[in-house]
């Protein structure tokens, strides 16, 4: 694993490539489970999806069955999906309200704070067992930020909000759509497999280089529509301006002066006549609440953020979180929701919804064809013996500010993801 | 209505349906909607519900479905170029209920999607239709597929028309 180099960085020659290998090598998918998601704050569920004390959302987090969930005083929890007598699963239901949870094999039961309850025949255990030591077990750390929940494996990780670094100012600027601070996950879950690696996809959220090409009938659509769309600037690829940045610790984002429409709050085209005074009204909101210019911030910009490793947060034509995680090394499985503001009226919520299926999700106008894309890099891989390099250096050594079509974002990933590979003293 | 409808004339036109869905006859489809026609295909884990308030993965009013037309019929709709090759398998069809100005249908469905070097895809669940009667023969006013998999999973994604 060490003796093989993954990331070519050359900032001097202006050399910026990625070894293949990381992306079909299964060693290299074993390694990264354990020096990459089992060290990093990985993102679990939000606040919104468990409201009341025994609320339960059953989920794969880093390879491991989790029950994401209240307790009795309602405090959030994590607890690891496994029954301390012999294993099985405690909690086998996707979503609900538990008074307890009850594992069918033997019949040991945990209540909603995950202390053991009840074991059938308890007498026959010798002195030593004591039910106290024998609860659900939890992560070491779980923590939260403005309603975005994740846990980490690390017993020494640093505090979740040192972890997510310049991330939080664009987490900010998403959760400011929302007059109360609150945003919820919209119900209904796009849940689908990509059979290609999970890096690939972390690639593709917030790489605007491919849109011309790969997104060309999402384009003649929204021009179709009537959306008016410049020609690009000399130099630039895409009708707006908008800048890709690396925000610490592997976070980066694309910052895009918006052209497609946001339900906060500019109409296009697309959208239904009567969707203009509802997306006036929430403007008129945004000034009042926090000025003209973050306003504009919040309602004329687009961002796509990548929380490392593997959470993205995309605010385009809708909010869509998108977690993903390996199941093989050419295979992967994606998790996404819409994501709205708590108080949002109905009307509102219905033309957000609208929105993310002009794009996002297995069945939106750009999302298949993404799927498409990183299926067909994964089928290349095949050679990657031959062709054992891919190409990430797109704007290096540029005077100029970095694009969106620059790769500084992609380039950030991956450095962080090879020291993280490559660090001493974290056996694989 | 003056007559009423039977099952086999439901069937002869979903039949027909299918038949020009798995040959690709978009625009010969498209003319069975009626002018207000929806398309829905409601998120795996919210089989019942209802697009304003919950997250689809296709929820098309007329307009939408006929852009989804013109991107599939366009080589650079990249998931369906080469466009999959689909066989529908439609059965246990019943005329729910024809009281009112729209008939109402339900059918079960198996849809096998095959592309080159790929598994077999098997997309397997119902179809919930309301069907205007026309001179011309019936016109689609709402069709939902419905799908019975837990989630999307291995399927991928719902690129073509279900």
């Amino acid at each position: 694993m060490t003796d093989r180099t993954y990331v070519v960085n050359e900032p001097d020659a202006q050399n910026f490539k990625v070894n293949r290998a990381s992306l079909v090598d299964p060693d290299v998918l074993e390694a990264e489970q354990r020096r990459v998601f089992d060290r990093c704050w990985i993102y679990v569920g939000h606040e919104s999806e468990v409201r009341a004390p025994g609320d339960f959302r059953t989920r794969n987090v880093c390879g491991r069955p989790v029950i994401f969930c209240r307790d009795s005083k309602n405090a959030l929890r994590v607890f690891l999906n496994t029954c301390r007598h012999r294993g099985a699963i405690v909690c086998r239901e996707p979503e609900g309200n538990a008074k307890s949870y009850f594992c069918f094999y033997h019949g040991w039961t945990y209540n909603r704070d995950g202390a053991l309850d009840g074991v059938p025949g308890e007498s026959a255990y010798p002195a030593s067992f004591d039910k106290c030591e024998y609860g659900l077990v939890e992560p070491p750390h779980v923590g939260s930020y403005r309603g975005f929940v994740f846990l980490n494996f690390d017993e020494d990780a640093v505090p979740l909000e040192q972890y997510l670094a310049g991330a939080k100012d664009y987490i900010d600027l998403i959760v400011d759509q929302s007059p109360s601070g609150q945003m919820e996950i919209i119900q209904g879950t796009q849940e689908y497999d990509i059979k290609a690696n999970w890096k690939l996809l972390v690639e593709n959220s917030f790489d605007d280089y491919h849109l011309l090409t790969t997104h060309s009938t999402w384009l003649d659509y929204m021009r179709n529509s009537g959306v008016q769309m410049k020609r690009p600037e000399r130099g630039h690829l895409l009708p707006s301006h908008g800048v890709a940045k690396a925000l610490g610790n592997g976070h980066a984002v694309t910052d895009n002066q918006n052209f497609r429409g946001r339900p906060v709050a500019k109409w296009i085209p697309v959208y239904p006549e009567s969707a203009k005074p509802v997306i006036e009204k929430i403007r008129a909101e945004l000034v009042a609440r926090l000025g003209e210019e973050r306003a504009q911030r919040v309602a004329d910009t687009n961002r796509n953020l990548l929380v490392f490793p593997n959470l993205c947060l995309n605010d385009g034509s809708s909010v869509t979180v998108r977690t993903f995680y390996p199941v093989a090394p050419g295979h992967m499985r994606v998790r996404a929701w819409a994501l709205g503001p708590k108080e949002e009226t109905p009307e509102a919520r219905a033309i957000r919804l609208d929105a993310f299926l002009t794009f996002y999700g297995p069945g939106g106008f750009a999302t298949p064809d993404d799927v498409e894309a990183l299926e067909s890099v994964q089928a290349g891989m095949a050679t990657y013996r031959e062709v054992p390099w891919s190409l990430v250096s797109r704007g290096m050594g540029k005077n100029e500010e970095q694009l969106n079509t620059d790769e500084p974002h992609l380039r950030a990933f991956w450095i962080q993801w090879n020291k993280l590979m490559t660090a001493a003293g974290h056996g694989a | 209505m003056a007559r009423e409808v039977s099952r086999q004339q439901v069937e002869d036109f979903l039949y027909h349906e299918a038949a020009l869905l798995d040959e690709w006859r978009l625009d010969e489809w498209l003319a069975l909607l009626t002018e207000d026609a929806r398309y829905e295909v409601p998120s795996n884990d919210r089989p019942e519900a209802d697009p304003a308030n919950t997250l689809f993965t296709i929820a098309d009013d007329i307009r939408r479905i006929q852009a989804r037309i013109t991107r599939l019929k366009d080589r650079n709709a990249h998931a369906e170029y080469p466009p999959s090759r689909t066989r529908r398998m439609i059965g246990n069809v019943r005329i729910v209920d024809q009281s009112a100005a729209e008939l109402r249908v339900e059918a079960n469905f198996v849809v096998y999607r095959f592309r080159r070097e790929e598994r077999i895809r098997e997309y397997v669940g119902r179809y919930r239709y309301r069907l205007r009667v026309t001179d011309g023969g019936f016109k689609i006013a709402k069709r939902e597929a419905i799908l019975d998999a837990l989630e999307l999973g291995s399927l991928g994604s719902v690129s073509f028309i279900l």
